[in-house]
């Protein structure tokens, strides 16, 4: 058992925390936030969770009171908490946009956790996309690779907006690292409809000398393998090539644990983090 | 009466009409024309503004730079507008370079409900001291109090004015009458109006914006935009001196060029199609014209059933990827 503490009760955390009672490899053994009276405490509570609401500094006081900690607060936060983590050498798994750590997608380079202090989980449509633009790279040469995603305005909270321009570079970095191609463009759409819609990822990449077949092959097997540990994720427009441009789309259901189902583009970030940690078994 | 100020978008939103294709020798030629005519505001880039040319939306023809280079090079009076569009463009990438070529006006846009998306970009703009307005855009897709709501966070942010867009050519006067009287009773700050002729509203929409207060209004040259295309700025300047209002543009510039423009710029004048009426009560936007015909021809469905699919689905700008989704659903 891996004996993990997540600091940042918000949205993520919370959902974080019920998807890992459902684990049978990692024990939540804190639950950190700021406020005694908010939802996530409360409800941690009522599972029967240990809570605090000191923050970082329950982690000072009580030195490696885990083996793995979840950073589920914000940019600003996360980096000075990787100071503290990184002097008890506890493993941090960062869901913020700090990037402080390496980069890190479950399908591409999971043993990062086990080299590395502090990784990153990117963004949801890192998340989504660099797994499939991965396995792509290798069956042919990429020239140019544009990723578009749409968040249902609902989950998207005020961090998510301010850090819009966060989330463009952040995911731009990734698609560059894990493909290669340094000529990419990432857009986000939030669209406010009710019932609200899905995560929706649509990938456009322009490529020469493109296997089809063999490629096509691996797409699917890749899909295969992200739905092990993202239960939703699913092939809505299989790839075709028109004009010289692949084309493909894929959608994120969450599993509706603490945020609701359409919030596929939140719960996807949980998933990673938790198929990443496997990795420190 | 009060002062007009007339944005002219023909270099903006006149390039979703062609594709993306506008040159830079047309930008030179209509930029000379607008400056000497004494627009105040010329917009120019790719139909969803700064960085936005993609795979999704359209690759333009020439770069942001480029564009924004050769304008600002030919417009010694007028001031050189864009369109941003935070999740398409970013500060870093975009805004800084745009800044540095010497682009005067950014309208900060989002979709009509999601005016926090805008707060970094506006602030940004607001703290530099450059003119930073906030566009929402498919304001048909909300209520007259969610606009109100969503132009306040905008203002809040540091916006000096607030464009209304009708991007999806939805409205009849009576909605304009409604938002734009609420918005100018409310803000602060001055309001305007951004028209699509969808349903052959353009001008008399604009009149009514500024009867009920609006200064700021959109105009492109032979309606040249999205689908039915915008206000016509020929039309448009007569009919605002019939009705007294004043507005210092040369007419006889922009009616001889008018006709000019059919040689270097407009290809073929906006109409009213049977697509363009569709959409427009379908409340989808002007620029999905194009991708929603080649999506049905390429899947051998009716483009009446894919708008209408389309609409259901309540798309925001930016979202073409959906529509080759839509089209490829409806086909099986």
């Amino acid at each position: 058992m891996i004996k993990a503490g997540i600091i940042g009760t918000g949205n993520i955390g919370t959902d974080l925390l019920l998807k890992l009672i459902k684990t049978d490899f990692i024990e939540p053994v804190i639950f950190a936030g700021r406020r005694m009276s908010s939802n996530g405490i409360k409800l941690a509570q009522e599972k029967g969770i240990n809570v605090t609401d000191k923050g970082i500094q329950f982690f000072i006081d009580n030195p490696n009171y885990c083996d793995l900690i979840y950073d589920c607060t914000n940019a600003i936060d996360a980096k000075s908490h990787a100071e503290v983590f990184k002097k008890q050498s506890i493993k941090v798994i960062d869901l913020t946009p700090a990037k402080v750590g390496d980069l890190c997608v479950p399908t591409i380079n999971p043993e990062a956790i086990k080299t590395r202090g502090n990784v990153n989980m990117i963004t949801c449509g890192g998340q989504a996309s660099t797994p499939l633009l991965n396995v792509i790279s290798k069956h042919c040469k990429l020239n140019y690779v544009e990723v578009v995603s749409q968040i249902a305005s609902d989950s998207a909270g005020m961090a998510t907006r301010l850090n819009i321009d966060n989330y463009i570079h952040t995911t731009e970095r990734a698609i560059s690292e894990f493909t290669g191609c340094n000529n990419c463009k990432v857009i986000l759409n939030l669209n406010p409809a009710i019932p609200q819609v899905d995560m929706q990822t649509t990938l456009f990449i322009k490529a020469e000398d493109i296997k089809f077949s063999s490629l096509n092959k691996d797409i699917y097997k890749t899909i295969q393998r992200l739905k092990e540990y993202i239960p939703h994720y699913e092939l809505v427009m299989p790839p075709t090539i028109n004009n010289d441009v692949l084309v493909l789309s894929i959608k994120v259901k969450g599993t509706g644990d603490y945020l609701p189902e359409y919030a596929g583009n939140l719960d996807i970030i949980n998933c990673a983090a938790i198929e990443i940690s496997k990795n420190l078994l | 009466m009060s002062n007009i100020i007339i944005t002219d978008s023909s270099l903006r939103d006149g390039n979703h009409s062609v594709k993306h294709t506008i040159s830079l020798d047309s930008i030179k030629r209509y930029c000379q024309a607008a400056d000497s005519a004494g627009v105040p505001i010329v917009e120019v880039g790719h139909g969803n503004g700064l960085g936005a040319s993609s795979l999704l939306i359209g690759e333009a023809a020439v770069s942001d730079n480029q564009m924004l280079c050769e304008a600002r090079k030919n417009l010694p009076n007028s001031k050189l507008g864009v369109h941003v569009i935070p999740g398409i463009a970013t500060i870093e990438k975009n805004i800084l370079p745009a800044i540095d070529v010497g682009v005067d006006v950014f309208r900060i846009a989002s979709h009509c409900t999601e005016a926090t998306v805008t707060k970094s970009h506006i602030e940004y703009l607001s703290k530099n001291d450059k003119e930073v307005f906030g566009v929402l855009m498919m304001t048909a897709l909300a209520t007259p109090s969610e606009l109100l709501e969503n132009a306040q966070i905008m203002q809040d942010y540091g916006a000096q004015a607030i464009i209304l867009m009708d991007s999806t050519g939805t409205y009849l006067p009576s909605d304009v009458e409604e938002r734009i009287s609420l918005l100018v009773d409310t803000l602060d700050i001055p309001v305007g109006f951004h028209a699509h002729n969808n349903l052959n509203y353009a001008i008399h929409n604009s009149i009514v914006a500024i009867q009920n207060g609006a200064t700021y209004i959109d105009a492109c040259i032979r309606g040249f935009g999205a689908g039915a295309g915008n206000a016509p700025l020929e039309v448009l300047l007569p009919v605002l001196d019939k009705y007294g209002y004043s507005v210092d543009i040369n007419f006889n510039k922009i009616i001889h060029e008018a006709d000019n423009v059919l040689n270097y710029l407009v290809p073929k004048v906006p109409v009213s199609a049977p697509v363009n009426i569709l959409t427009g009560l379908n409340k989808l936007f002007s620029g999905f014209e194009k991708p929603i015909i080649k999506a049905s021809k390429l899947n051998n469905i009716e483009y009446s059933s894919l708008i209408f699919e389309l609409g259901n689905r309540k798309l925001v700008a930016g979202q073409e990827d959906l529509i080759l989704e839509v089209a490829q659903s409806l086909n099986k």
